[in-house]
């Protein structure tokens, strides 16, 4: 198989990662040499192979219903890039 | 041509937890922005998400009052994509394998009952708030609201008309109300519904395409916003045009829906089983313990009421709207032991009152305990029906029995046969030309004489003793 | 006092021969003095370090003291400490502190143990040579033409160059072994599950595992002592009783079954290794070890797995850094979107954007199957060889990296090339095992080799022990690069 630069633009727009034309030409060359590799893959017959998600083959602990977390807005809100009103601001959504 | 409307919904139901789904933050509603958002749902680095045990035992809960299928392994899935009120860029959800599947509820619309089909129903958390209002130019974003928990609520396309929608709508939320699970306050979005709408031809199998209108939360909405959306794809479809599937906003100040801004990449969520967590188990164990604590249905309530105190069934399904008020009717109708008293006065008189007042059953000033005592004295004739209508409104005003307010007031009815006697003797003394027509047979002038009667007695005479006595005076 | 091993500097502690403050400043000033030239660190804050030393003399003075009390420790800077710059080596977290800290940063704090700063890293633990920092490349004290491996290089370097008697690392397909391998000092990535990955920057979560990195096997086992443990905050924290590392050092090599998987001396790894590797083997040998061969058949295929697996993860733990609620944020931009693809395009770093998009490939529309699932198969094909491996030994044994340190900037721009040099360490995190890199000798241009220990899970305390005894054998640990 092979990304065309349209896959690259495609997948770059859904990572939201802007990218000019050049960086997708030598992007594209670069994920085609990295997907030769990963094609590797498809030479292997897993027919019937459970897939493993997970490293311990164990199920999630649950944890009661409290209220443990205190208000640290100040604390949270103190780094990022624009809050007003104990809101954080983004440029306009519409929808 | 003729139309057939086919009706799918989704509904967003808030599970009534004191944390949130992933984290221990409150989801307490109408909090300052932003002070119930922890670093979990702000999404800082290296923070990690915690299952709260409460959501899985709700979603069993429903699941059993469904009659599904509770799905023992249960895995959790991201969903990708990039929005301000998804601080992850991923909503935490299930895919495959939902922890409810292939439920049923039943609707009634009028004297019709249906069936409904739940395709199924799994756990995720809500998204945070988009604040529209201007902050220069930019919109403002409060996570309060995010890792609420949820249960998405999927049905099969099974509702062929919007009052079939809102009657499936209604009874799910009289459930989940019901099984304690959600607040179902629809206007703080505790309950959300997305209503899948298409229309076809009459006779044709396949269904049409669809448009899915988002995030009603009232039922007059839901009614609103579907026959209008019918009612464009009638039109569209009879215009030529065709019928683009499509996301659409109900606007309640137009009364129409609109499309919502496209999202060209919106169905590429690539999904995939969340690292983070491990698949939930659930045991026989615990679902016999939800099991064991689950409230009797609506359902089953509804049959009972019928079969132990002789209500009628459509008596019946009112009593069991919300489970406050069925509980409301039980309690007067076992200690008065008039079943169809108690549900005359219910169904009527408090239910008027309270939503003249715009009052919920929880807050209806006349408890269980004093609505009986006024039953009870109507039952034994103490009140006539009259009387019982001023006795019923005393209560509503002040904290007093039934019994002290007819003590005070004075308004036991007369059933003492020496008392009554008296009065009929001297209405015959007082009115001989009455007398005469009735014995000549004039059936009508017995009328007066009971009349005459019940005014000496201030109306407070038993009527039926008024008359018997009366007519063995003048037959003596 | 400079060049002692924590235990060494436990006992001078202790014995009262050095306050914690003298030490933290003999360090500090040896920070000063190289880190110019190494770029270990990419914070480093004398003031806070030098408070916590204070406070550490005083709770000696208190009375209040544990071994570690007072002895210094770096922090890959992928650890979430409060009140500290934690970049994960990126422009994206650049300017971003931490408003909490790490499960492990919260233990070695309780321990008493005083930070030295913050190691540099291949931007978000994606390299194997530590070039893909926003903050330059660290320099192996070996050799500064030499890349210091990655991705916790900086890590590895601080201790090799000792600029700090230990530090964390995490290790996601090599990140702990590998660097330890190339700058010649013991690392130990555990069993997915024993560290808590709490406030630790994800990268790949179910890869990711922090560990220790130390002179000796010794100090990497009393470090796990402190980091080691279950965290309620990390569902993935295995709960199991706390166990002391330190408990089989001593113990002799006598009978010790030492596998040798076939596939990890085949074609590939280069001569001078092999010979590094031979000859640790036989001391291990002449320490009373039995050699088995064993076969790990699925060895290459963790390449093609570990890069679908790892990158998925990635594409969707790296989302949450869209320049909204901290970290870095375009400047200009015409909308939402535009907002969305500056920041990002701005905030990371070639590798990792590569990833990125590698990852959402992998998992877009039409594609899960063919590469996620079909990767997830083959991680349980590759947990299967070392299951019937470890059925005919206790441990396993082989090379960390098919080569010594390569130059900086020779595969700077061939990911493919660097990636295959991940081959004798991803297995291993794709199937949860621990394993261990330490050092065995010397390449044929004087950049050193380590031996990797597998072992079976939860067999920490027996790996350290192995390697404890190599060392009391050999000396490699204790040789040091002249600076």
């Amino acid at each position: 198989m092979s990304l065309t630069h349209q896959d690259v633009a495609r997948i770059a727009r859904l990572a939201r990662i802007a990218v000019t034309e050049d960086e997708i030409a030598a992007t594209s060359e670069k994920l085609n040499g990295i997907f030769g590799l990963i094609e590797e893959m498809q030479a292997v017959n897993t027919d019937g192979i459970e897939p493993m998600a997970h490293p311990q083959d164990v199920f999630l602990r649950l944890r009661e219903d409290a209220v443990t977390e205190p208000n640290r807005r100040e604390a949270f809100q103190s780094v990022a890039p624009q809050v007003e009103k104990g809101l954080f601001l983004v440029p306009k959504v519409i929808e | 041509m003729k139309w057939e409307v086919v009706i799918g919904l989704e509904v967003h139901v808030q599970l009534n937890t004191v944390s949130k789904i992933f984290s221990g933050a409150s989801t307490a509603f109408g909090a300052e922005p932003n002070t119930q958002a922890s670093a979990v749902e702000l999404a800082f680095p290296g923070v990690l998400p915690v299952m709260n045990r409460a959501v899985v035992e709700k979603a069993i809960r429903l699941g059993l009052a469904l009659d599904a299928t509770i799905n023992r392994k249960n895995v959790f899935a991201r969903k990708n994509y990039f929005y301000p009120d998804l601080p992850k860029g991923y909503q935490i959800s299930q895919m495959e394998q939902p922890i409810v599947e292939h439920g049923r509820l039943a609707i009634q619309v009028g004297e019709a009952e249906k069936v409904i089909r739940v395709t199924r129903a799994h756990m995720e958390e809500d998204a945070g708030k988009s604040l529209h209002e201007d902050f220069h130019g930019m919109t403002g974003i409060d996570l309060n609201r995010a890792g609420t928990p949820l249960l998405e609520v999927v049905s099969e396309p099974d509702m062929r008309s919007p009052e079939e929608a809102v009657a499936y709508a209604r009874a799910l939320h009289t459930l989940v109300t019901w099984l304690g699970i959600c607040d179902g306050n629809m206007q703080e979005g505790s309950f959300r519904v997305d209503a899948n709408v298409s229309v076809r031809p009459f006779g044709q199998a396949e269904f049409g395409t669809r448009r899915e209108i988002k995030n009603l939360n009232s039922f007059r909405f839901l009614e609103q916003a579907i026959k209008y959306e019918i009612q464009w794809q009638i039109d569209t479809l009879e215009d030529g045009g065709r019928i683009q599937q499509a996301t659409v906003l109900f606007d309640p100040d137009t009364g129409e829906t609109r499309m919502m801004r496209s999202k060209e990449d919106a169905h590429d969520y690539r999904y995939f089983p969340d690292p983070d967590l491990l698949p939930v188990h659930i045991s026989e164990a615990q679902i016999e313990a939800v099991r064991a604590a689950m409230p009797e249905l609506p359902d089953a309530m509804k049959n009972r009421f019928v079969a132990l105190f002789g209500v009628s069934a459509y008596d019946a399904a009112l009593l069991t709207t919300s489970r406050a008020t069925a509980m409301f009717f039980e309690a007067v109708a076992s200690a008065s032991g008039q079943g169809k008293l108690a549900a005359n006065w219910v169904n009527g008189e408090i239910a008027a009152r309270l939503n003249r007042e715009g009052k919920d059953i929880a807050e209806c000033p006349i408890s269980a305990e004093r609505l009986t005592g006024l039953i009870v004295r109507i039952a034994d004739n103490t009140l006539s029906s009259k009387l019982a209508k001023q006795v019923f409104d005393a209560l509503w005003e002040s904290d007093l029995s039934a019994d002290a307010i007819i003590e005070r007031d004075g308004l036991k009815q007369v059933s003492d046969t020496g008392a009554i006697e008296k009065m009929v003797e001297e209405a015959i003394a007082a009115n001989p030309k009455a007398v005469e027509e009735f014995r000549a047979g004039k059936e009508k002038a017995l009328n007066a004489l009971a009349g005459q009667v019940m005014k000496a007695s201030k109306g407070k005479a038993n009527p039926a003793q008024v008359q018997e006595i009366l007519r063995n005076k003048l037959a003596g | 006092m400079i060049n002692a091993t924590l235990k060494e500097l436990s006992r001078h502690l202790t014995s009262g021969e050095v306050t914690s403050v003298e030490l933290a400043t003999q360090y500090l000033d040896r920070i000063k003095a190289l880190n110019p030239a190494l770029n270990a660190f990419i914070t480093i804050d004398g003031e806070k370090t030098l408070e916590e030393a204070r406070a550490a003399d005083a709770a000696r003075a208190a009375g209040e003291a544990g071994p570690l009390t007072g002895v210094p420790l770096a922090y890959k800077d992928i650890f979430c400490q409060e009140g500290w710059k934690t970049s994960c080596g990126s422009r994206m977290l650049d300017n971003f502190v931490a408003p909490y800290s790490a499960h492990v940063v919260e233990r070695c704090r309780a321990a008493g143990m005083v930070t030295l700063g913050r190691t540099n890293m291949d931007e978000f633990a994606m390299g194997s040579s530590n070039e893909n920092s926003y903050y330059g490349p660290v320099k192996n004290p070996w050799d500064f033409n030499a890349i210091p491996g990655g991705s916790s290089g900086g890590s590895a370097v601080a201790v090799a160059a000792r600029l700090a008697p230990a530090a964390l690392g995490t290790d996601t397909g090599g990140s702990i072994r590998q660097p330890a391998s190339h700058c010649g000092v013991t690392g130990i990535k555990p069993t997915y599950g024993t560290v808590s990955r709490y406030g630790m920057v994800a990268f790949a979560s179910s890869l990711d595992q922090g560990g220790p990195m130390a002179q000796t096997a010794e100090d990497c086992a009393l470090l796990l002592n402190v980091i080691a443990g279950f965290d309620s905050r990390d569902s993935t924290s295995l709960e199991r009783a706390p166990e002391d590392y330190t408990r089989s050092l001593e113990q002799p090599l006598t009978g010790l079954k030492v596998g040798l998987p076939r596939e990890y001396f085949a074609e590939g790894l280069s001569e001078d290794v092999a010979q590094v590797v031979q000859s640790a083997i036989d001391t291990l040998r002449q320490l009373g070890a039995e050699v088995v061969e064993v076969s790990l058949p699925n060895t290459r295929l963790s390449i093609p797995a570990y890069y679908v697996i790892a990158p998925a993860e990635a594409s969707s733990n790296l989302s949450r850094y869209d320049g909204v609620r901290y970290g870095h944020r375009a400047a200009e931009y015409s909308d939402l979107v535009d907002m969305y693809e500056r920041t990002r395009a701005e905030g990371f770093g070639d590798e990792v954007k590569r990833r990125i998009l590698v990852g959402t490939y992998v998992l877009s529309h039409g594609y899960y199957d063919a590469y996620y699932l079909k990767a997830q198969k083959i991680r349980r094909l590759i947990a299967d060889d070392f299951r019937k491996a470890f059925e005919r030994c206790d441990v396993i044994l082989g090379p960390v990296a098919p080569t010594a340190a390569f130059d900086i900037g020779q595969l700077a721009d061939d990911p493919v090339q660097m990636y295959l040099s991940d081959i004798y360490t991803l297995s291993i995190n794709l199937a949860g095992l621990p394993g261990m890199s330490v050092p065995a000798g010397f390449a044929g241009n004087g950049r050193p080799v380590g031996l990797q220990i597998v072992g079976n899970y939860f067999s920490e305390a027996k790996m350290l022990n192995v390697a404890h005894q190599f060392q009391l054998a050999t000396d490699w640990h204790a040789r040091r690069p002249v600076l």
